[in-house]
């Protein structure tokens, strides 16, 4: 079955052989864009964290077949730079493996919300996991590219 | 990794079956059609299935687009809630009408399960532990079921009928739940290790009506299926004397509530705690609910 995407900014064409297949194994498998990370496979992580027509899902619990036509923006398209800069400047990038991720949902959450408190952080990175537990820096990012980008 | 990337090194145009339909008769028809399709809505159940190859679906039916299953509307004295409108739309646009309901909804998983996962998907799994489940017995919700011979309406007392068993037959689907708009103030409690990705220990709901002078519950997790505690909706209270609610009353009503729970020793927790928490729950419920009913004397409920 072929599908037409859109991610990225890019049209892309993929081939699936069934109906099952995910949107996070499209993307890593078939089209080669790894910057969604695979961990675990039912929406615990977050790591595979994408907007889907501009809301932040987990791609490994969407259906690719269901795409035809949909919007998908990954940690290459959907993040802003002062989001990404305040990630270095701040340290919140430990091992790394959670950071797309999480960057997407920054991205999503400072959208909605140009200087949002620790609690409303905490809630909308509630299905991010950093299992390096570098939490505290990463709120710090937050608030800071909150800054950066008023 | 490797059997993943040869799987998908596969190039083929076979076509697969996935109908995504915008109507409901059409996907009722393809149902009958092919009785092996297995529908989705959100996915965040259904997904972590086919991921982890408990099942491998030959079909899929995709309800997202049908247009009548993702909107909601207002009956007046009830909201009419399609059955895939995402956890994420009740949160933000049904709060004032059915706190309880937008409360519980607001706890299931994160933000990204919220923009997927739907109350009729919650529904059709049947879990005791869906989320949804406890306000929609609280406030007496009525399911809508759309089969190929017709439609017709569950009573949510009615709809459960064991662990991950409803009645909900093959061949159809939910299309929608409508809930009374509350008439008095509203609470969900849950219990779980942390504030977000819970499967629930317990949970409890309460909604007062002020009109009927009742009160409705729901327990979650702690039964072969969701439940009501009847004899904690019949304890009597001092409608006429709000005041005079005492606190044995109170912890009365949480002991009831504890009672009518059927609770098993789980990898979540033990019979034993989710009684106890319940109790806790129950009064923690009952006591703020009252409190905001009559000695905040909130506009809303005057």
């Amino acid at each position: 079955m072929e599908l037409k995407l859109h991610i990225d900014g890019e049209n892309v064409t993929a081939q699936i052989d069934r109906p099952g297949e995910s949107l996070l194994q499209t993307l890593r498998d078939r089209l080669g864009r790894t910057g969604s990370k695979n961990a675990c496979e039912q929406g615990e992580c977050g790591s595979c964290t994408v907007l889907l027509d501009g809301d932040p899902v987990c791609a490994c619990l969407v259906p690719t077949a269901g795409c035809e036509g949909r919007d998908v923006k990954t940690v290459v398209g959907a993040v802003p730079k002062p989001v990404r800069d305040a990630f270095v400047a701040c340290g919140a990038v430990q091992c790394g493996f959670c950071t797309p991720g999480l960057l997407v949902s920054v991205a999503d959450l400072l959208a909605r919300e140009d200087d949002p408190s620790d609690p409303q952080i905490r809630e909308a990175l509630a299905g991010n996991l950093c299992r390096c537990t570098g939490y505290e820096k990463i709120i710090d990012a937050v608030h800071h590219a909150a800054e950066a980008s008023r | 990794m490797t059997a993943l990337r040869a799987a998908g090194a596969v190039s083929t145009d076979r076509p697969i079956i996935f109908y995504r339909p915008t109507e409901t008769a059409d996907a009722l028809r393809f149902l009958a059609e092919r009785p092996e399709a297995v529908p989705v809505a959100g996915g965040t159940d259904l997904m972590v299935g086919v991921n982890y190859r408990h099942i491998r679906p030959e079909a899929m039916l995709d309800l997202t687009a049908i247009v009548e299953l993702c909107t909601w509307t207002d009956e007046g004295t009830a909201i009419r809630i399609g059955s895939g409108v995402p956890y994420a739309r009740i949160v933000a646009e049904l709060a004032t009408a059915l706190p309880g309901l937008a409360a519980a909804s607001r706890t299931v998983g994160s933000p990204q399960i919220r923009n997927r996962g739907t109350v009729g998907g919650n529904l059709a799994t049947a879990s005791p532990a869906g989320d949804a489940h406890p306000p929609l017995l609280a406030t007496g919700a009525n399911i809508e079921i759309a089969a190929p011979e017709g439609r017709r309406t569950v009573a949510i007392d009615d709809f459960f009928t064991g662990p991950k068993r409803s009645v909900l037959r093959p061949g159809e689907i939910i299309t929608a739940v409508t809930v009374p708009k509350a008439a008095g103030p509203q609470q969900f409690l849950k219990v779980g290790t942390r504030n977000a990705m819970v499967i629930s220990v317990c949970a409890f709901a309460l909604a007062l009506d002020l009109d009927r002078r009742t009160v409705g519950t729901g327990i979650g997790s702690a039964g072969p299926t969701p439940l009501r505690a009847l004899p904690a909706e019949e304890l009597e209270l001092p409608w006429a004397a709000p005041a005079g609610l005492t606190d044995a009353t109170v912890e009365r009503f949480g002991d009831l509530v504890a009672a009518a729970a059927r609770p098993i020793d789980d990898v979540r927790g033990t019979a034993a705690y989710r009684r106890h928490a319940l109790a806790v729950c129950a009064a923690r419920a009952l006591r703020r609910t009252w409190r905001a009913a009559f000695e905040e004397r909130s506009a809303e409920w005057n």
